[in-house]
């Protein structure tokens, strides 16, 4: 075991792992953190805390993931590449683990232009592969970027994000293939909704051996309204919504479209399971924490195991 | 201002408005006499600045008539008149002056009636505009280099 | 070359707004050939400025030259008989030729008419896209002849983000995913192998990161 992070010993246990996520708030109120938090906390192994989301800012990654951790649950903290550079970067990881965070996602970040601070100077000091370089190497080598030893490393169960739909397509086994050398150790999918081109990665994923090295969980998105699924379709950049998505949904009532959104979901994770790469799931239920729990029992995956 | 007379420059196209003008003449067509021709080539040959310095020397309005788009003589002439009299219409509206004041027309060489009737309404509309704002600061406007 | 474009007119009609005399200073260097600083340009800002002035009822002299490079002292160095009779100056270069004649004449209020936008290439005729950084140590070399520091909206080293879509970066349909382009170079000239090598986190200090840059050639510094 390379951390103490319980998704790191679910998923070396075999077992398909599952994780969600808390958006912190916009504001200083602890408890909004705690309510989330709480509504999935038995569903599931780890919760990411998203880190300043679509360039909006909010309550920091690490202090809602500080929370978090506090009420004995599990942070996976997001952070993107966006907003720091490396120093601040190596010093906030270095201050999460202090506080028993043990898991965090390298992330380059929404650009700053679609959030509420479009005026902003945007760092990229260093890029999500570089970040994820710069954890192993303070985890796993005692290293800083500048080249100090450091005492006391962090240990981060380090994970990315992958994109199986953003373009060029061909170039997304490779993307991958340059995280996992960079030292991932697990990785979260964009929502999938186009499951025949989700497959076709995994494939290439797999032919490459790539699912050995790294762990892949598909990224779950249920649509509360075929209204969602439009402007996710043609309004979020690198998302996949296939016509027969909307067309179901828009097949139903307005009433009846959140159940056959998460009905949708259900299906896509069954069908998914059967993947062999596919060591779990991350549900992304925005601003929709409250059917998590659902979600995770309806596709067979509750209780979750004791580690 | 009432009845106030406009002085209008039109720097006109040897090939299509020069030549319609000359048409109007000799059908005896009338067109204003605020109009004052300047005959150019083609107007590819007006730049920005000849539009500026008309104004500056006190025109109430200047226009540019060159071929109908798609005939001009030397291809794309006309078509780059068009653009830079848009340019000089944006100096103009950051300066705070209406644009109007500037424009292009376009007309072959055997518009003897469209030339005297776009004179007439130019004119008519840099009447409704008033004089040029330079004659609001009441000085005489001297030469510049 | 570097790009400019003009400065709104209202905000060059107020930094001139306490003088009478002005020099007007074009460049026939960059500006020129973005038509934000040249010749031209600077008769035609000094025809606009007159205009102004004019219709409030006052006269503004303006003393219009334009210098082959305004960001080297032997050029700027002709304004010196020019330099007195005028209240302030206007230039119409890069950031490079203001400094440079702020720095020439230490007593003149000099002024920008132009914004410097960028390092840029010419696309056709009026369209400038920028292609340089100028950071310092140059990646073309690994990168297929296609930018990712200046080209990448996020100028990241080792492939695209998850924003493409249909080729085209997140930030807008009017920019070209750097990555995607570098990758079809790449496979064009069959070394398509080389995206997979791991770009070290950028040391910046070549890139302004150490503070203001300067060259300096032992050889040619007499």
């Amino acid at each position: 075991m390379k951390t103490e992070s319980r998704l790191e010993k679910v998923l070396a246990s075999g077992a398909m792992a599952v994780t969600s996520e808390v958006g912190p708030p916009r504001g200083v109120d602890p408890e909004i953190v705690r309510k989330k938090a709480n509504m999935i906390k038995d569903h599931v192994d780890g919760i990411n805390v998203t880190d300043n989301q679509t360039a909006m800012v909010r309550m920091s990654s690490m202090a809602a993931g500080i929370i978090i951790k506090q009420m004995g649950l599990d942070p996976i903290i997001q952070m993107v590449t966006r907003d720091r550079n490396r120093l601040a970067m190596q010093s906030e990881v270095i201050g999460a683990a202090a506080f028993g965070i043990d898991t965090m996602l390298c992330l380059s970040g929404d650009h700053p232009k679609f959030g509420d601070h479009p005026m902003a100077k945007a760092v990229y000091d260093i890029d999500s592969v570089q970040l994820i370089k710069a954890v192993k190497d303070m985890r796993d080598e005692g290293k800083f970027q500048g080249g100090a030893d450091m005492k006391a490393p962090p240990k981060m169960f380090i994970g990315a994000a992958a994109n199986p739909f953003a373009d060029p397509f061909e170039l997304r086994v490779m993307r991958l293939a340059k995280k996992v050398k960079a030292g991932v150790d697990f990785v979260q999918t964009q929502c999938i909704f186009n499951l025949e081109k989700f497959e076709e990665w995994m494939k290439g994923v797999e032919d490459r051996g790539l699912d050995k090295q790294v762990h892949v969980l598909a990224g779950i998105t249920p649509m509360k309204s075929v209204g969602m699924a439009r402007y996710m379709k043609n309004r979020v950049p690198g998302m996949d919504v296939p016509d027969e998505v909307i067309k179901r949904l828009a097949g139903v009532s307005k009433e009846q479209q959140p159940e056959e959104g998460i009905k949708i979901a259900v299906e896509s994770m069954e069908r998914l399971k059967e993947i062999k790469g596919v060591h779990g799931f991350h549900i992304m239920a925005i601003e929709w924490e409250e059917r998590v729990a659902e979600i995770v029992e309806k596709a067979g995956m509750y209780p979750r195991p004791q580690v | 201002m009432e009845n106030y007379e406009p002085e209008i420059v039109a720097f006109c196209c040897h090939y299509c408005a020069y030549t319609a003008a000359d048409m109007a003449g000799s059908k005896r067509i009338s067109y204003p006499a605020n109009v004052k021709i300047i005959r150019v080539p083609c107007t590819g040959k007006v730049d920005a600045i000849h539009i500026m310095k008309a104004l500056e020397k006190g025109a109430d309005g200047v226009y540019v008539a060159g071929c109908l788009e798609g005939d001009c003589h030397f291809k794309t002439g006309n078509a780059r008149a068009r653009l830079r009299v848009a340019r000089v219409q944006k100096i103009l509206e950051d300066l705070g002056w209406e644009k109007e004041r500037v424009a292009m027309i376009n007309m072959s060489a055997g518009m003897g009636e469209r030339f005297a009737k776009t004179a007439f309404e130019f004119t008519e509309k840099i009447k409704s505009l008033g004089p040029n704002p330079i004659s609001q600061g009441k000085i005489e406007v001297q030469a510049v280099s | 070359m570097i790009t400019a474009e003009q400065k709104p007119m209202q905000e060059i009609i107020q930094y001139l707004a306490p003088y009478s005399k002005i020099l007007l200073v074009g460049c026939n260097e960059c500006v020129t050939v973005c038509a934000a600083g040249g010749r031209k340009e600077v008769g035609l800002l000094a025809s606009a400025l007159h205009l102004n002035s004019l219709k409030q009822g006052k006269t503004i002299d303006i003393k219009e030259i334009t210098l082959e490079r305004q960001c080297d002292p032997e050029y700027v160095e002709e304004l010196t008989s020019y330099i007195d009779a005028a209240d302030a100056v206007l230039s119409m270069s890069c950031g490079c030729g203001v400094q440079t004649i702020a720095t020439r004449f230490k007593q003149a209020h000099v002024y920008p008419a132009v914004n410097t936008k960028f390092m840029g290439a010419s696309l056709s005729q009026g369209v400038w896209a920028e292609r340089c950084q100028g950071c310092g140590d140059c990646m073309l070399g690994i990168t297929a002849g296609i930018c990712p520091v200046s080209r990448c909206s996020k100028s990241l080293l080792n492939g695209p983000c998850g924003g493409t879509s249909n080729g085209q970066c997140e930030i807008g349909p009017e920019t070209d995913c750097a990555w995607r382009l570098i990758w079809e170079r790449l496979k064009e000239l069959g070394i398509e192998g080389r995206y997979e090598a791991l770009v070290d986190a950028k040391d910046w200090r070549p890139a302004g990161g150490a503070g203001p840059r300067k060259i300096i050639r032992e050889d040619l510094a007499l």
